[in-house]
């Protein structure tokens, strides 16, 4: 038994997407979600089970504000940036179990306006073991943690710092032709080179937003979504990885592998799918390497050969694979990758703001924490 | 208050012995005392044989340079003096991997294998962190 196609993607929402903010996360969230549920043409009360984002909204909020009587499930999925897409396996297995029809998939945060991204790492309990280990020597951020993935990667391979420049080049172009995006001035190569060293190799080029706002995806039983209000989209595979050494990335035995690369065979083999299928791939960008890195490890091209295939314009709308069409993490909001399943779902049915035509076969990924992955592959229903 | 503004680990019952052996001038790793296998960073269970008995072993203090990072960005305002600092990622040859920052090493002389030596720096009172020096 898989979960091919147990569900399908039947409405996406977003609020409007912020720096700067008086709201509540808790409103952005809710907001969100109400704009995915009518998206697919079903009543707030409809929504029978939740997966919202840890850290967020919980279950009680939304039967309170939704009138939903009858809640079935409610679950977390805690893989930091990973969690959202890895609440789509989760969704498939309660769908296929019968359990719930329609599960909503859900973000809020005021990550420019409240708690920085930044400093909220240190109070998270998944990251203890680096708080004890790592922190008091000054290894505090992301940023920091995880640039000794990229210059392993550069020692090892050759990888330059221009080539993960192209991969904010091309995200920000996506994001300066988006209608609901925050940071749409374009950016050239030396732009980004001659953006300040935050945590070397990493430029401030190289890293992700802090936003406000929301996002969110219903997922349904395919039986049910064939009678919505949108197309469906159906999810073919759907993965999650856990990386080796899950708390700290010093300890991990291969220090450019993601959790990603564990995920990645399975949603394939689920899908019936190769990467030369795709038409299109949201891949989560917190930080350019880490897209890079997902690139090889989502088998689009080999260890170490990332930088070469991100080069010339290869992600654009245009390119061999366009990529984060809807200027990812990096240029559009940093909504945890919540936007990026939104965007796979415009792109499967057609309505994206950059569309790549024809696109028939897509992918989304998460990464999150220390290197968590998830991948789910959609196709136009 | 002792005027020490950045960030202090908060030891467990499992992880003290490594904080004690650091403030005594040794770098201590856990070894588990049935199979001989060292780990780090400290926990309860041994993942090659399960076992929960652990011994304590000092290491040989000297590694090599697996990857790192330098830091100009201060994401904590007690580390904004120091700045910029290198973080250096260490294969000991006891088989495991720590972080500690660089300490009289140039950033061009960093590469992947460079010989490093552990030195202890005593921050405050009761804690002392590791640091890497050239050998
Ligand atoms: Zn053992």
């Amino acid at each position: 038994m898989s979960l091919y196609e147990a569900g399908a993607v039947t409405g996406v929402g977003e609020t409007k997407y912020l720096r700067g903010t008086d709201r509540s996360a808790l409103s952005f969230q809710l907001e969100a979600s109400l704009n995915a549920i009518r998206d697919a043409g079903l009543k707030p009360s409809d929504i029978d089970g939740l997966i919202p984002y840890g850290h967020g909204a919980v279950a009680e909020d939304f039967i309170t504000n939704f009138g939903i009587e009858d809640l079935r499930f409610s679950a977390t999925t805690p893989m930091g940036g990973a969690s959202a897409v890895a609440a789509i396996q989760c969704a498939l297995a309660v769908i296929q179990a019968g359990i719930c029809k329609h599960v909503l998939i859900s973000l809020g945060r005021t990550g420019y306006s409240g708690g920085r991204i930044g400093t909220r790492v240190q109070q998270m309990p998944q990251f203890k073991v680096i708080g004890e280990f790592e922190m008091p020597l000054g290894a505090i951020a992301p940023a920091q943690l995880y640039a000794p993935m990229a210059r392993r990667h550069m020692e090892l391979y050759g990888t330059t710092s221009r080539q993960l420049a192209e991969i904010a080049v091309t995200t920000r172009y996506h994001a300066s032709l988006q209608s609901n995006a925050t940071m749409k001035n374009p950016i050239t190569i030396e732009d980004h080179q001659s953006s300040r060293m935050i945590s070397d190799p990493l430029r401030l080029l190289d890293c992700s937003l802090e936003s406000d706002g929301g996002a969110a995806v219903v997922i349904s039983a395919p039986d049910r979504a064939r009678d919505l209000a949108k197309r469906p989209v159906m999810v073919m595979g759907v993965a999650e990885g856990h990386p080796d050494s899950p708390s700290a990335i010093t300890q991990r035995p291969d220090l450019t592998t993601l959790g990603l690369a564990k995920a990645a065979p399975k949603a394939f083999a689920m899908a019936g799918v190769t990467p030369a299928d795709i038409d299109v791939a949201e891949v989560y960008d917190c930080f350019t390497y880490i897209v890079m890195c997902q690139l090889e490890d989502l088998g689009f091209c080999k260890k170490g050969e990332g930088g070469g295939f991100v080069q010339d314009g290869a992600l654009g709308l245009n390119g061999r694979l366009p990529v984060n069409t809807h200027g990812g993490l990096l240029s559009q909001a940093h909504m945890a990758g919540m936007n990026h399943i939104v965007e796979l779902a415009r792109q499967l049915r057609g309505e994206a703001d950059a569309q790549v035509p024809d696109a028939e076969i897509g992918l989304v990924t998460g990464y999150g924490d220390m290197g968590d992955g998830a991948l789910a592959i959609m196709r136009r229903g | 208050m002792d005027g020490y503004d950045k960030l202090v680990p908060t030891p467990t019952p499992d992880t003290q012995p490594y904080w004690d052996g650091l403030r005594d001038g040794r770098l201590r790793l856990q070894r588990c005392a049935d199979c001989g296998k060292v780990r780090h960073y400290p926990r309860p269970v041994c993942d090659s044989c399960w076992s929960m008995n652990v011994d304590w072993m000092d290491a040989a203090g000297r590694g090599t340079v697996h990857s790192w990072t330098i830091t100009h960005y201060a994401f904590h305002p007690g580390f904004k003096g120091e700045l910029p600092y290198i973080l250096l990622t260490v294969d000991l040859p006891e088989g495991v991997r720590m972080n500690a920052r660089a300490r009289g090493i140039d950033a061009s002389a960093l590469r992947i294998g460079l010989p490093v030596k552990i030195a202890f720096d005593p921050v405050k009172d009761d804690l002392t962190l590791p640091v890497f020096e050239p050998t």
